[in-house]
């Protein structure tokens, strides 16, 4: 069966490539655009590490075919520092030592950056939930819970400032 | 938050040590950036994949590939036939022993099959789908034979044997008939008999853990590539290149030094990356192609072919005189091996009483194979098992008498001096400080509501040293790399930099930590055992003296003075002949001139690390049971641990953590479920339910510093210990909780739910 031709935008950046009828995006991610920071843990959707952002909405890029990328906005792991300054999240994680392999961190990133979005000043409760569909097996997830309510208050400080 | 007690005095005066930098690796890991297992690629290379058994157990009559062979765009296939035969080999592995022959027919199978995924075949293809369509044209003939999945019942008599020419070891007499036991091991001391005769109370209890699977999240994954000279190369994530190397030397009956192994970034591995599963595979598939060859698994894959660790039945009696004095412990301990013998039982039967001074005691150990995939090590093999049937029976003797749980646990507490069940003299343990930081703990007096229930339970690991080789190179500007041999799973690169910054006076962002493959710094032991910040940072550390002693030497000569005239602190030398007036060398301007005073700076230590102090961890657990539906939500928990001196205390907190977290998702959710057909019914995430972050309260962690004297800066092994606690913590909580003594994990939903109805 002949490859099927995608133009989609990453990141800001235009882009085009030739996808196989089954692939998903984060094969299209990974193999055709190089884009390895989002990962493959289950392909089923269950762990979350493959998250990526699709017109504004949290999605697992295993679970979403290449070809229905065409015409729209894909946001990954790649984009969210800008212009080689770290998003606070990723300053926060850092700072609160909330990586430790670090594999499911692009995902757990993406994701929370998707909660701080749509709610600002998540409760811890509330972040937990939202984190829910991301698997991380080293942290206990105590510290990255603790970074992303942290990166919250200081995002609503900037908003205020 | 977490509190650091007793920071020993040392007179150390350290700088570096004991703070929490960022991680040097931490700016990778949240851009990804960091390079792991699977986002490797070559130019040329080929997609490798595995044909796996779809039956637990069948003889295998014959492998017909011609098929597979004559599709366009396929380049190799390979299966057991393609490794040389290996007489039966035991080696040291890191983690336990290892046999090579056992290893590398788990890699392929070679006449009998032995669980469901077990790999038979694997094929490379210059695409995934031409792979995939190869391994379904692989044309292969089976007797199925009757299979055995559950411990007692390839113990018993009548079970389908494995391997008929396995007999067990261990017994007075030698067995007349083959058997799936492989072994049997026993610990005694006193006069067990006795023991009873004198208990006032005795508790007796079986206990069931089933097979729990690693999960990490990132799946085996490497690039393998066999150029037409015979040089190797491997791009791989594991616990340890030096392992791969060696396994695949040994598999593919080549030259050690013919193969050269680069350390991916690991994404997680608990124990579960200690052995190979892909990279022979991947090197006989590039060999036969001419082509390097990439091999990623699924998450299907993972679950019914890699790890788990051992399910298993815990029987526990204990007798005790009615003041609390534990007089005679009776422990047997049954662990499944899976399709190839090597359980942890050994390990579960050293640490069963590893925390209790118990005059008489007899512990009794069988290794048992049986027809799941062949058990890797799991985070202080073999420990949490027999600790949770220990630690209930403990709990349920506690509460015969009448007595707390800590009062009954410092009551017979093993301290310094004490002689270990498992046979060396404590010194320098911090086990009762363990206990008496949960005493202090606020936690242990918040008041419990209906349906909750409040669980103590503690652990021991062995922690090891071993062998670490380590580089430390001074960079002309005057920053230092430092290079060690041990894959980085839980921030050791953080703590490596951290101990070289201490001894060279430098910030710790002047110290760059690298992981080098290995033909680029001598031979390390893998990352396990809780050994890497022992060992291989008692390397670094030393390697960091010579330099300092070199860095000396060299002001020494600069300033025409004797070495015994200079001082070496905070990163410069200091001139101490006052009279002639020298102002402070730094160690960039040494590094600066270092032509002039004998070329690079720089120093490698190899050596085989003694002395690593056992650790002790005490963890509370409080929780709720919803007696309609029988969840049980884990509302606060709390986790002392003795870590000797936490180098990087965020870190030593997160794998404290972690451990915990993975010790309540095998307490509450966790197991391998098998059909009636001995298939895996559960392997992915969805049904193999790990905890999520709404499953768990922020874990409180509380470290003790009991330093040991044998590390420089007192450090003992930290990672394990916090997994072997919690899975009594829990099940000891939730019997509180409900009134009933649970004995079965999971403590699933049904479970509670039963055992509240035969209230």
């Amino acid at each position: 069966m002949s490859k099927q031709h995608i133009t989609a935008t990453v990141n800001g950046d235009p882009v085009e490539f030739l996808s196989e009828a089954g692939a998903t995006l984060l094969d299209a991610l990974r193999d055709e655009l190089g884009l390895t920071g989002s990962k493959e843990g289950c392909g089923s959707g269950d762990c979350g590490a493959c998250s990526v952002i699709l017109d504004g909405r949290l999605v697992c890029s295993c679970l979403v075919l290449a070809a229905e990328a065409e015409g729209r906005r894909v946001e990954t792991i790649e984009g969210m520092a800008e212009g080689g300054v770290l998003h606070p999240l990723q300053r926060k994680f850092i700072e609160h030592a909330a990586l430790q392999c670090g594999f499911c961190t692009p995902g757990l990133l993406v994701a929370a950056k998707a909660l701080l979005e749509t709610n600002p000043d998540p409760s811890e409760s509330e972040t937990r939930y939202w984190l829910a569909g991301n698997l991380c097996r080293c942290t206990g997830y105590d510290k990255v819970i603790r970074a992303v309510m942290d990166a919250g208050a200081e995002l609503r400080q900037a908003r205020v400032a | 938050m977490t509190d650091v007690l007793d920071r020993p005095e040392t007179g150390l005066n350290l700088k570096v040590v004991g703070t929490r930098p960022d991680r040097p690796d931490g700016v990778d890991k949240v851009t990804g950036r960091a390079t792991y297992g699977a986002d490797f690629s070559m130019a040329g290379q080929l997609v490798g994949k595995i044909l796996r058994s779809p039956h637990p157990h069948a003889r295998i009559l014959s492998i017909d590939t011609r098929k597979a062979r004559a599709l366009p765009g396929v380049k190799a296939i390979v299966t057991g036939a393609d490794f040389p035969e290996q007489a039966s080999q035991e080696m040291e592995g890191g983690e336990g022993a290892a046999n090579i022959r056992d290893i590398a027919m788990n890699c392929l199978a070679r006449d009998k099959v032995l669980y469901d995924g077990h790999a038979l075949a694997a094929v490379a293809a210059t695409s995934s789908s031409i792979a995939d369509a190869a391994l379904a044209l692989i044309d292969i003939r089976y007797e199925v034979l009757p299979h055995v999945t559950e411990v007692e019942a390839a113990m018993a008599a009548d079970a389908p044997i494995l391997d008929e020419s396995r007999f067990t070891t261990g017994l007075e007499a030698k067995p007349d008939k083959p058997s799936n036991i492989v072994s049997r091991m026993q610990l005694k001391r006193g006069d067990l008999a006795e023991g009873f005769a004198a208990a006032d109370v005795i508790v007796e209890g079986r206990y069931t853990t089933p097979a729990v699977h690693q999960g990490y999240i990132e799946p085996h994954a490497c690039v393998a590539s066999w150029s037409a000279d015979g040089q190797c190369q491997v791009w791989a994530s594991s616990q340890g290149q030096f392992m791969i190397r060696t396994y695949c030397a040994k598999i593919l009956g080549v030259e050690a030094s013919d193969i050269r192994v680069t350390p991916a970034e690991i994404g997680g591995g608990f124990g579960g990356k200690t052995t190979v599963y892909l990279e022979p595979v991947a090197l006989a598939l590039s060999r036969q192609a001419g082509a390097p060859v990439k091999m990623v698994m699924t998450r299907d894959e993972v679950f019914r072919a890699t790890g788990p660790t051992s399910g298993a039945v815990i029987e526990v009696k204990l007798g005790a005189k009615s003041d609390g004095t534990i007089v005679a412990a009776d422990v047997v301990l049954k662990y499944q091996a899976g399709a190839f013998p090597g359980s942890p039982v050994a390990p579960g039967c050293m640490t069963a009483l590893a925390c209790y001074d118990v005059p008489n005691f007899l512990i009794t150990g069988y290794d048992v194979v049986n027809n799941t995939p062949k058990v890797a090590a799991y985070r202080a093999p073999g420990a949490p098992i027999s600790a949770f049937g220990v630690e209930s029976a403990v709990d349920e003797l506690a509460g015969k008498l009448g007595m707390d749980p800590i009062a009954f646990r410092l009551k017979n507490a093993v301290r310094d001096g004490v002689k270990a069940a498992y046979g060396p003299t404590y010194k320098n343990i911090g086990y009762v400080e363990t206990l008496e930081a949960i005493a202090d703990h606020p936690h242990y007096r918040v008041p419990l509501g209906p349906n909750q229930g409040r669980g103590l339970a503690v652990g021991f690991w062995f922690n090891v040293g071993g062998e670490s080789t380590a580089a430390v190179n001074i960079v002309d500007d005057g920053s230092a790399v430092v290079i060690s041999g041990n894959p980085d799973i839980g921030g050791s690169r953080a703590s490596m930099a951290m101990m070289a910054a201490e001894v060279l006076g430098l910030p710790v962002e002047r110290v760059r930590p690298i992981v080098a493959d290995t033909a680029s710094i001598g031979f390390s032991m893998l990352t396990g055992g809780s050994r890497t910040t022992f060992a291989t940072g008692m390397a670094v550390t030393q390697a960091a003296q010579k330099v300092v002693e070199d860095l000396k030497r060299r002001a020494a000569e600069i300033w025409d003075v004797g070495i015994d005239q200079v001082e070496w602190a905070n990163g410069s030398a200091l001139c101490l002949d006052a009279a002639r007036n020298k102002p402070d060398l730094t160690l960039a301007a040494i590094a600066a001139q270092s032509g002039k005073t004998g070329g690079p700076i720089g120093a490698t230590v190899a050596l085989n690390a003694q002395g690593a102090g056992p650790g002790f961890g005490a963890h509370l657990c409080d929780v709720e049971v919803d007696p309609e539906t029988g969840r049980v939500t884990v509302l606060r928990y709390t986790a002392a641990q003795d870590v000797g001196r936490a180098i990087h205390p965020a870190y030593v907190e997160g794998q404290v953590q972690g451990g915990a977290a993975q010790g309540i998702g095998w307490a509450l959710n966790e197991e391998y479920v098998f059909d009636a057909g001995g298939r895996m019914e559960n392997a992915g995430f969805l049904d193999y339910r790990m905890p999520v972050a709404s499953d768990l309260p922020m874990i409180d962690t509380v470290l003790v510093e009991v330093p040991n004297p044998r590390h420089p800066f007192g450090a003992k092994g930290v990672g394990e210990v916090p997994i072997v606690p919690p899975l009594a913590a829990v099940a000891n909580a939730v019997s509180a909780a409900i009134g009933v003594r649970m004995h079965d994990l999971p403590l699933s939903p049904p479970r509670i739910r039963a055992a509240v109805d035969t209230l």
